[in-house]
């Protein structure tokens, strides 16, 4: 079966995040650009699917971002991916969740697939909100959230977390699933495998290929980012000394008591 | 022209060498450096104790490829000389035992098969070797003999087609743990190396203890007594002491990258505590003394890193001299030995502890600097390089 993990690529988690006042976007430049990290998890669910089956079954990245990002999809490779598809066009900056879905939901239908794993959350623009869309626009069934899955007569079954437990759900493929962490640790790229994705395709795709959504790009989006402002800053921390661990449980027991908060 | 303003350096990659690396050395690191995070930095202050290096450790080192890892075929990678340094500023950010693990399984002992050894030998050993089944050593040193190993009295003699082995190795890393020595001997027809096998009649290996220094690492002397060899144990292409000089400027470069690597982690961990500690009532980081320390040491952090990636890149270009590696190898020990003791200052008494990496890498990296030619002998050989005169004898 082929199973296709949708991929964002977002700047350095660790790095200073900074905002064009002019455009109201991420600065990418003099910022490394990573796998968004809650994509590595649906990779490597992908992935142990993938080898838990070890029917030929195969695993495609997708991911839309700008063109000099491209090379991060390496590492998606390294880690295991068959092949990689980099969807860019100048088109597309400025393209809204409703329209990334869209878009992607296009790109998906043009490379086929039996399941479609997402993150839950990017790094960056954390709305959510794109696999939620992306299973409407492919008209297939979604399964968010979940945190194991597998296969059994063609149909996916799945552990969906909830508030207070867990659902177990299943839908006959094709299907879009999104995952929690509890998926399982993403695995290290071993060195065979960083070497040997030097020589795995990454195809490129642009809007012509796909049809060309309306949806696309600033001019397609339906939301309008009006301002961004930094966090405010935090208030002073109250820094506990102690000779052990005792005195210093009741100074924090005090302190929570002060605030009634205990 | 639009200048945007250029984000303040990052501390811990200040020169940002990060953007000199490829996509692909840049995932190598990551692997080793994630690596080391969840199964080096968690227990190596207690295996440090213990004076141990579990051998379940080889195996994932070898499970991640970085056991012979810049070497091809066989099993290995075959990753740039470049991204097999990488690998090893990481392990030895971890802890110089580790490193000197990988650099003796991968760059002497595989190395010295792959080298010199018969397409028999390189398909007997070097698979099980790349995958850490197989642990192999490297037995140059002598307890008498040890700057200078021309002078060696381990010897094979010929006994029809085969040698009979005799004499004792000092300081062997791993030697008690291997599986396979290569072992350096003299012969009729001068230096030879062997293959001996664990288990062979006459061959014994005990560990050397009470090391203060590189205790994450097993230490061994070898004594081998009528050791008889089949003539297919000899290691056929080498021939006198180049055989075992070219395994170890193999080994010496690693370490130049290896000893950047026990630098950082000690000058990460000197900024950090000079951030947090407070003494008369602001953070000891504020203190110009303090400023000075922590300014050195990332001037020669960042020098001797680019060095190491200099030196990489020429050695990838097949343009790297031994005596580049002499340069690299005295240096970047040097400087980094010297991180590390200004780093032990910033921390007062935590910095004596195993508590905080730094006296451990401080220690461990006075076997670094005696270890794969001392810094006398690469001084001496800096020495000749210029001046043509040898000086190494009288
Ligand atoms: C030229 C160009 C410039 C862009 N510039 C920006 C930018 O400056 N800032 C920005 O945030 N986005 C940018 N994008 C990407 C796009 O606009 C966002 O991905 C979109 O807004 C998704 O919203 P989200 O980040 O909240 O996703 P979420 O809904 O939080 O993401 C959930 C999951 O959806 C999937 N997903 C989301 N986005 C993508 C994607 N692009 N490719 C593959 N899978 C995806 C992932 O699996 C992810 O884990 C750019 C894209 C292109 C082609
Ligand atoms: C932890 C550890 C692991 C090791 N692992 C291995 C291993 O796996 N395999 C292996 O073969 N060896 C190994 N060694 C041995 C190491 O390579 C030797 O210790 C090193 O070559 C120095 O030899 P030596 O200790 O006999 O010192 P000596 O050669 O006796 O030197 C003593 C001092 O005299 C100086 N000196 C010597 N000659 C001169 C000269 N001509 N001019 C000026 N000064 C001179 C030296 O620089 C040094 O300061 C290891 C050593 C250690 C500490």
């Amino acid at each position: 079966m082929k199973i296709v993990v949708t991929v964002k690529l977002v700047p350095d988690t660790n790095a200073e995040k900074r905002i064009d006042p002019g455009t109201q976007r991420l600065i990418r430049t003099g910022v490394e650009t990573v796998l968004n990290p809650y994509d590595e998890y649906a990779l490597e669910a992908a992935l142990a699917l993938k080898e838990k089956l070890a029917d030929g079954s195969t695993v495609t990245v997708l991911a839309m971002a700008p063109e000099a990002t491209k090379e991060t999809l390496r590492k998606a490779l390294a880690m295991g991916a068959d092949d990689a598809v980099f969807l860019t066009d100048a088109a597309l900056a400025g393209t809204d969740t409703l329209g990334t879905a869209d878009v992607l939901a296009h790109a998906l239908k043009n490379i086929g697939f039996d399941l479609v794993i997402c993150g839950g959350l990017s790094d960056d623009g954390s709305t959510g909100g794109v696999p939620g869309a992306l299973a409407e626009f492919l008209a297939v069934p979604g399964i968010t959230n979940a945190r194991s899955l597998e296969i059994i007569d063609g149909r996916v079954h799945a552990q969906r977390e909830t508030d207070n437990g867990y659902q177990v759900v299943s839908a006959a493929l094709p299907v879009m699933l999104s995952v929690t962490m509890a998926v399982g640790e993403p695995r290290y790229a071993s060195l065979k495998g960083i070497m040997g994705a030097k020589k795995k395709p990454i195809a490129p795709m642009a809007l012509a290929n796909i049809g060309a959504p309306g949806s696309a790009g600033a001019a397609g989006a339906k939301i309008s980012l009006l301002s961004t402002a930094p966090p405010p800053v935090r208030g002073k921390a109250k820094v506990v000394e102690a000779t052990d661990g005792l005195s210093g449980a009741q100074a924090v027991l005090d302190f929570l008591k002060e605030r009634k908060l205990v | 022209m639009i200048t945007a303003r250029v984000a303040s350096p990052d501390a811990l990659d200040f020169l940002n060498l990060d953007a000199l690396f490829s996509e692909e050395e840049r995932l190598i690191r990551e692997t080793v450096r994630r690596f080391v995070r969840s199964r080096v930095l968690p227990d190596i202050a207690q295996w440090f104790e213990d004076g141990i290096l579990p051998r379940e450790l080889g195996r994932e080192l070898g499970a991640l490829g970085l056991l012979g890892m810049h070497l091809h075929g066989y099993g290995c990678p075959g990753a740039s000389a470049t991204a097999y340094g990488i690998a090893c500023l990481e392990l030895e950010a971890g802890d110089a035992g580790v490193r000197s693990f990988a650099s003796v399984q991968g760059s002497l002992a595989m190395y010295a098969i792959y080298r010199w050894g018969s397409e028999e030998q390189k398909q007997r050993f070097l698979p099980g070797m790349a995958q850490g089944e197989t642990i192999g050593c490297f037995g140059l040193t002598e307890p008498d003999f040890g700057s200078n190993p021309a002078g060696m009295r381990t010897h094979a003699r010929r006994d029809g087609d085969d040698f009979i082995l005799n004499g004792t190795k000092m300081w062997i890393t791993n030697g008690s743990i291997a599986d396979v020595a290569i072992v350096w001997a003299q012969t009729d027809s001068g230096i030879a190396g062997f293959l001996v096998e664990r288990g062979m009649p006459g061959f014994t290996a005990t560990d050397i203890h009470k090391k203060i220094s590189l205790r994450a690492s097993i230490t061994s002397e070898l004594h081998f007594n009528d050791v008889r060899l089949p003539a297919s144990a000899q290691l056929p292409g080498a021939n006198g002491l180049s055989g075992p000089l070219a395994c170890l400027t193999e080994a010496r470069f690693g370490i130049i990258w290896g000893a950047m690597g026990a630098a950082r982690a000690c000058f990460e961990s000197a900024l950090d505590y000079s951030k947090t500690r407070v003494q008369f009532g602001k953070p000891i980081g504020g203190f110009q003394l303090t400023q000075e320390k922590l300014a050195n040491m990332l001037l020669e952090l960042q020098k001797g890193s680019l060095l190491a990636l200099h030196l990489g890149r020429m050695k990838d270009e097949s343009r790297l001299h031994p005596a580049h590696v002499s340069f690299g190898k005295l240096n970047n020990v040097r400087e980094a030995l010297a991180i590390c003791r200004e780093a032990r200052t910033i921390l007062g008494a935590n910095g004596v502890t195993l508590e905080y990496p730094v006296i451990r890498h401080m220690n461990n990296l006075e076997s670094v600097l005696t270890y794969e030619g001392t810094s006398e002998v690469h001084t001496l050989v800096l020495g000749a390089a210029l001046t043509g005169i040898d000086a190494f004898t009288g």
